[in-house]
């Protein structure tokens, strides 16, 4: 479990990028914490700078759309989904718990 | 319609082949493309690809569930040569013919090359094939490369080529590169990335000739100036793909001329990406490329011009670690203005502004405010006005 930020530090609509390997983004989205990998599935963008609308984010490079809910496309040209990491907060801090982590720890 | 032939098998081409199959077209769809390779992304070539940091297989458009829903009959590898008056048959360089009920023009453009004999070294960079012999010969130690043309094709190679080590000019005939894009004060900033990243870039004087051997030697400037070089890369332009289109009936200029709907002088024949001159402009983008075809199929569907493409004009560029994007149409009298950050911290968002509006915008590693500004740019009005 990686700690990301204060909740007070990422207010609704932002976005921050945590420098794991490979880089994870994490966003509010109307209040709702959410990772997903940082990478877009298309091209070498970083989604944490995309534009988010409601639970979709936009690709900032080729406005590619995927789901924080389930890193899933909703349009092209991005066609492969991004993974999705468990977010919780202990004490007033985002952490990350990273999908491989998840699947060490079990 | 029955048969639907898409001419080029390169992004346009294969939005055109989705878009039908998502429209419902359930017909034979055929694609024809001149290259061997099934679609492929062309940016990354000039970057990720030559530096050595994104292989073959990351650059493919399409994967392998993909082509099996698209049910497409690919003819790869073989060149169209001609269409029919009435725009009814694709006919093949190998003699075959494809007769068709509507064609879809995605036929691209190819990279300017330099009047004079050919000589070893000398490259340009616009398909796979180019972008795989140019990493081979850059891969053989480091080398003096000139690349002729300060567009982002030239900027971007040079960039890579100074990631790999090389000792490289650019070449610009204009005063400053990027000048029609971008105007004069913002041309500058981005012509300083050059320095900054580490190549020479030699502004207002053009080339005269290349010399040497059988390889390359060097670049003779307008000037004078001999560049000695082991590697020149030619990054002057694309011109149309349409010597094909010589015997049919449309209308080519500078492209195919379509009218805003991507319709030309045929009904069932549309025109898509960079060879289709969409309502008197021809824009080499990517996302004309892929906007496009959704407005050109449901026309070709329709039968008439029942819809028209609302461009806004964006390209990006990545070159020495920034990130330039720009969104808009800039008129060359347009004032500027810096909205956040700075030029001289290499991170920044300008306007271009004209009687109290914004229209067109850049920037230089700002994605974020770059999106929301290109988000509020009106889309368009056609271009020419």
């Amino acid at each position: 479990m990686i700690p990301v930020c204060r909740l007070e530090d990422l207010p609704a609509g932002e976005s921050v990028r945590v420098e794991t390997t490979p880089p994870v983004a994490v966003f509010n989205a109307d209040g709702e914490i959410f990772a997903i990998d940082d990478t877009c599935s298309h091209q070498d963008a970083s989604l944490s700078e995309g534009w988010l609308e409601g639970c979709l984010v936009e690709c900032p490079l080729h406005a590619a759309s995927f789901d924080l809910r389930t890193g899933l496309p909703t349009c092209l040209p991005a066609r492969r989904a991004v993974r999705t990491h468990r977010v919780s907060v202990d004490d007033g801090t985002i952490h990350v718990h990273l999908v491989a982590e998840e699947g060490s720890a079990a | 319609m029955r048969t639907i032939t898409v001419v080029g098998a390169s992004l346009a081409g294969l939005y055109a082949a989705r878009e039908l199959r998502a429209r419902g077209y359930d017909g034979r769809l055929v694609i024809i493309g001149d290259e061997p390779h099934p679609p492929y992304d062309r940016p990354p070539l000039s970057k990720d690809f030559l530096s050595g940091k994104a292989g073959e297989d990351q650059l493919a458009l399409c994967d392998d569930e993909e082509t099996d829903e698209l049910a497409v009959e690919w003819l790869l590898g073989v060149r169209a040569r001609g269409l029919d008056a009435r725009g009814r048959s694709v006919l093949l360089e190998d003699g075959r013919t494809v007769v068709s009920d509507g064609v879809v023009i995605a036929t691209g453009a190819s990279a300017r090359r330099l009047p004079g004999p050919s000589l070893a070294g000398v490259h340009t960079l616009r398909t796979l094939d180019d972008a795989r012999a140019l990493r081979t010969e850059l891969a053989a130690g480091p080398q003096r490369v000139v690349v002729i043309g300060g567009g982002f094709i030239g900027a971007e190679t040079a960039s890579s080529c100074v990631a790999l080590g090389h000792d490289v000019t650019v070449v610009e005939a204009a005063p400053l590169p990027l000048l029609p894009q971008l105007g004069p004060d913002m041309a500058a900033v981005c012509a300083a990335l050059h320095a900054r990243g580490g190549a020479e870039l030699v502004t207002g004087t053009g080339v005269a000739a290349l010399y040497g051997d059988a390889s390359v030697r060097g670049v003779e400037l307008a000037d004078g100036r001999l560049l000695p070089a082991d590697v020149v890369v030619v990054g002057i332009g694309a011109a149309p793909n349409t010597a094909w289109l010589a015997g049919s009936t449309l209308a080519l200029d500078d492209g195919v001329l379509c009218d805003d709907g991507c319709v030309t002088g045929l009904a069932q024949v549309v025109a898509v990406g960079d060879v289709a001159r969409v309502g008197a402009v021809r824009a080499e983008h990517w996302t004309s490329a892929t906007e496009q075809p959704r407005v050109a199929v449901g026309n070709l569907l329709a039968g008439r011009t029942a819809e028209t493409v609302r461009p806004l004009p964006y390209f990006w560029s990545d070159q020495y670690g920034s990130r330039i994007q720009f969104a808009g149409r800039r008129r060359h009298d347009d004032t500027v203005r810096i909205l956040e950050g700075s030029t001289e911290e290499g991170s920044f968002l300008a306007a271009y502004e004209r009687e109290g509006h914004t229209t067109a915008v850049l920037a230089v590693n700002r994605p974020r405010p770059f999106t929301r500004m290109r988000r509020g740019l009106p889309a368009a009005v056609p271009a020419a006005a």
